[in-house]
């Protein structure tokens, strides 16, 4: 205290330099994290960012609306008036239900969900074992499971189809659900993809978690698995559309409209009963609508994991 | 230390390790076995030797699909290659509201190409949206048969399948640039480089690799081309056939209780052979330049 009696004037000054200097810092905010970035957009360029985002967004998602616009669109809307009316004058979800006595739609969404979760859960379940086999297990042979894996990359799908469904037939799994899920219940890219996850584990921790008697198992589930959630999520994501959105390979193997699945049904719908637009669109929103859903939900994953991966190499 | 029993990587890795040889290796060589015989479904099989590949040198229908798949090859590779590159530059910068934009741009990528093309057909039908856009503006006084003319409905697919796939190659490029560095940009700002200028000798040569894998990987998938086709054109292949696809075609031929598996095998083996043509392209190209670089 009594310091500081004796000193006011040094004492003032002093604060005031540091008020100064704070001030300075204020206004020159050069200093800051990331200012000294060359390419900082100006005002202008800013927007005219935006505007060519934004045209960019309208020619995305413009058929898309248009398709949604008209499957709400009632009999006494006219669908071919130019300038096009995009919002009904006559909404109705009719449509929806009326698609029905053309093809049981929501039969095929069904089977094609019981298909894509059916091959969510078996590709991540064994993507995780085989990744984790290959990453972080030493053992004789390990290059010919390797080998055997990448083998095939290169080969596309169309090129074996006919030989798959020769096997499918003789399994006698033919016009079945089962025919279309067995093929791609697991993917050898799901594996590596894993397995680069699980590179990332340090030794250390698996070893210890063994001297403490972890098994096999344990050491899969809770250290492995917390470790490669993110690329798990990938995985699942790319497997779920993958499954939703394949159509020739359903096509080849189912042959009865009963057991078609979404995709396969919806092109039998637009080739067999040349049918009104607003219920082709409505059959197309039942389609689309759940995979968009799904994806705006587990877009973060998805494009950190592209990130995780790009770092990576 | 001993951490597990000798079986136990087998077991684990015994799944994809057989999904792998009962649904691609082996398949692939059954299909190279097939296409020397002549079997069809339920009958003896006996081998024919090369009948079926001097078949596919004359077959008019392969002719034509083989020409539909390279004009698709040779569209959508600058297409594909160019334009998702300019979309990454453009959402690459974090301003506010980018996640809503680079997620919207991903929609059609995850769309079923089924969806997109019955919406494509809505869109594209004699009296659809662009029909009637196109006669209001008085660009033309007849609706364009997108749909129904052979190279209105390549063009159509085309266009489908370039929409559908941009913001795929976007994201590709995206991850490439996440990794060039800002200090090449300020440098070249400093010497005064322009915008342009930046995107031809820094953009461009820092991307070189993803711009090369990505243009393999367009050339492979417009050579397997099929859902677009199939859809668009309800299955026919458009008037004569003459828009079938490669796969079509082997869908065509090898299916049916009187499908010729030997020859859809045939034209299988050479889809697979095509889709080599541009990684041995790309292996050779790099191998030059490799080679250049120390000279």
């Amino acid at each position: 205290m009594s310091l500081k009696t004796e000193h006011p004037v040094e004492e003032q000054q002093e604060q005031q330099e540091q008020q100064e200097q704070q001030v300075i810092r204020k206004d020159h905010s050069y200093r800051r994290k990331g200012s000294g970035d060359f390419s900082k957009p100006t005002l202008a360029g800013l927007i005219g960012r935006y505007v060519l985002l934004t045209v960019v967004l309208l020619l995305v998602i413009g058929p898309f609306v248009w398709q949604l616009s008209t499957s709400f669109k009632g009999p006494a809307d006219d669908l071919y008036t130019f300038p096009p009316n995009l919002i009904p004058t006559d909404p109705t979800i009719e449509n929806y239900i009326k698609v029905t006595d053309l093809i049981p739609v929501y039969k095929y969404a069904w089977h094609s969900l019981l298909v894509a979760v059916g091959a969510v859960i078996s590709s991540v379940v064994l993507s995780l074992f085989g990744g984790y086999a290959l990453a972080c297990m030493k053992f004789k042979g390990k290059f010919i499971a390797l080998g055997i894996l990448v083998s095939t990359m290169l080969l596309p799908g169309e090129v074996t189809i006919t030989a798959n469904l020769l096997t499918i037939n003789s399994l006698g799994l033919a016009n079945t659900l089962w025919g279309v899920f067995l093929p791609g219940a697991i993917a050898a890219m799901n594996v590596l993809l894993i397995a680069t996850a699980c590179r990332m584990i340090p030794n250390d921790v698996l070893d210890a978690a063994t001297v403490d008697g972890a098994t096999t198992w344990q050491r899969i589930r809770h250290i492995v698995w917390p470790n490669v959630r993110g690329m798990a999520s990938v995985v699942a994501i790319f497997t779920f559309i993958g499954q939703w959105d394949d159509y020739l390979w359903p096509l080849m193997v189912l042959t009865d409209p009963n057991n078609y699945t979404l995709t396969v049904g919806m092109a039998y719908l637009n080739g067999n009963f040349s049918p009104d637009p607003r219920m082709i669109a409505a059959g197309t929103m039942v389609a689309l609508v759940p995979i968009i859903v799904l994806f705006s939900v587990m877009q973060r994953f998805f494009f950190n994991g592209v990130q995780e991966g790009a770092v990576k190499g | 230390m001993k951490s597990h029993r000798w079986y136990t990587p087998w077991l684990l890795l015994a799944p994809p390790v057989i999904w792998v040889l009962v649904f691609s290796l082996w398949p692939f060589i059954n299909t190279v076995v097939l296409s020397f015989t002549d079997a069809r479904p339920l009958q003896p099989v006996n081998p024919v030797g090369f009948a079926h590949y001097e078949r596919l040198l004359t077959d008019e229908q392969f002719r034509y699909a083989l020409i539909t798949c390279l004009i698709y090859v040779v569209v959508c590779v600058p297409l594909l290659t160019i334009v998702p590159l300019l979309l990454a530059l453009l959402v690459e910068k974090n301003i506010p509201g980018i996640a809503l934009f680079r997620t919207t741009y991903y929609f059609p990528v995850i769309a079923s190409v089924v969806v997109v093309a019955l919406i494509w057909g809505w869109l594209f039908d004699s009296r659809g949206i662009i029909n009637q856009a196109l006669e209001w503006m008085g660009v033309v006084d007849q609706p364009v048969a997108f749909l129904v003319d052979r190279w209105w409905l390549l063009a159509t697919a085309i266009l489908l399948t370039v929409w559908k796939g941009i913001g795929y190659y976007m994201v590709v490029y995206l991850a490439a640039l996440g990794n060039v560095g800002k200090e090449l940009h300020e440098a070249a700002m400093l010497d005064g480089a322009g915008a342009v200028r930046r995107f031809i000798s820094v953009t461009i040569p820092s991307v070189r690799g993803a711009i090369l894998l990505i243009s393999v990987l367009v050339a492979v998938s417009a050579m397997r081309v099929f859902t677009e086709l199939d859809i668009l054109s309800n299955g026919t292949g458009g008037p004569g056939g003459y828009d079938m696809s490669i796969v079509m075609l082997i869908r065509q031929v090898g299916s049916g209780l009187n499908g010729n598996l030997g020859y859809a095998a045939a034209i299988s083996v050479a889809l697979f052979l095509l889709t080599l043509v541009p990684l041995v392209a790309i292996a050779l190209l790099n191998r030059e330049k490799k080679a250049k670089v120390p000279a």
